[in-house]
């Protein structure tokens, strides 16, 4: 079979929108992606040292860990970013650095496994009640991400 | 040699016109009747997507594919309606995930409290039960006590307000506890009142 129907230059630039429209009704139709509930983005020091944004699953982690383990032992306080984590305390066996040190998780050495955020994210829980209700005076005039 | 021009060109017209037919009705039927039913509510969203269509991994790093996608270690899991759509208190308690309680010993046993606080509510909706067994398996006393939570009856002050705000309540639950939706007011709001709601009367000025 030859495509012999195609060949005009018009019908191939009418057939093509056609497509586009079809293509583009499909896809709107698409539901908006969202993170996993509980997922924390940090950034407060990862882009402005020139590496993405950690997020941080809390699912992941609670099939693992109760929350005293990391909120009562390990000082974790119940902030995105809050703590005043950096990567000289994980090191130091502070904070992540308690079980990301090759013996009970994966050590830090595996930086693309945390750093794995979007450019630009800001530090938050992503979708948590608080981020949906409110939007901060200050980043009223920012572009949403 | 004009007929079968002629032929040649209807076939051309007709194949271009059930094409753009074609698409256009499957065009239809995505948008929808205008006037269908629910028309302002939102697409239902897709559940535990996978890290590379989350929106905030960046799917072209290398480390987000080897990351787990949250359906696969959901899938044994009590199932909910809101949040991670995942009953994490069912789970821990029906021995589904076995969190550990202490950092390095997998045996460490919690320290359960099992004391149900009811706090009367102002409005028509049932009191409030607050389970302290629930809580004290995943949490230490200290986590809430006392700069969340006053532990004295009477010293908190507690509204929905300040729960949406993320204070109270709020400070886990619309975070990573079960969040507030119109699903899940009853989990707390789950004792009835033992009186009748009197209507209050309005003292105007």
């Amino acid at each position: 079979m030859n495509f012999y129907f195609v060949k005009s230059e018009l019908e191939r630039g009418s057939l093509l929108l056609l497509f586009l429209l079809g293509t583009l009704a499909v896809v709107g139709n698409i539901s908006p992606a969202h993170a996993e509930y509980g997922d924390l983005v940090l950034n407060q020091h990862a882009e402005k040292e020139g590496m993405p944004p950690v997020i941080f699953p809390h699912w992941f982690h609670r099939i693992r860990f109760r929350c005293k383990v990391c909120h009562a032992d390990l000082g974790f306080k119940f902030k995105a970013g809050g703590s005043g984590i950096n990567m000289l305390k994980i090191i130091d066996g502070q904070y992540c650095g308690a079980c990301h040190n090759g013996e009970i998780a994966w050590s830090v050495e595996n930086c693309d496994l945390c750093h794995t955020g979007k450019d630009g994210l800001k530090t938050q829980v992503d979708g948590s009640t608080l981020s949906k209700l409110v939007v901060p005076v200050k980043d009223k005039n920012k572009k949403p991400r | 040699m004009k007929s079968l021009f002629r032929k040649y060109l209807c076939h051309k017209l007709s194949v271009v016109a059930l094409t753009s037919i074609f698409i256009v009705s499957m065009q239809m039927s995505f948008a929808g009747d205008p006037n269908s039913f629910n028309r302002l509510m939102k697409k239902k969203a897709e559940r535990n997507l996978p890290p590379a269509r989350d929106g905030i991994h960046d799917p072209e790093a290398e480390g987000t594919n080897t990351l787990q996608p949250p359906k696969e270690a959901f899938s044994n899991l009590v199932k909910s309606k809101s949040g991670n759509y995942v009953d994490w208190v069912k789970s821990l308690r029906e021995g589904k995930i076995h969190p550990r309680y202490d950092r390095l010993d997998p045996k460490a046993k919690p320290i359960i409290m099992d004391l149900n606080i009811v706090r009367e509510v102002k409005g028509s909706m049932p009191d409030v039960v607050f389970p302290h067994a629930q809580h004290t398996e995943w949490l230490d006393c200290s986590n809430c006590h006392p700069a969340i939570f006053i532990p004295r009856k009477g010293a908190n002050q507690i509204s929905m307000a300040s729960i949406l705000l993320g204070r109270k309540c709020g400070v886990c639950h619309g975070k990573v506890a079960f969040p507030i939706t119109a699903k899940t007011c009853r989990i707390c709001h789950s004792k009835p009142k033992l009186t009748k709601v009197r209507n209050k009367k309005h003292v105007g000025k």
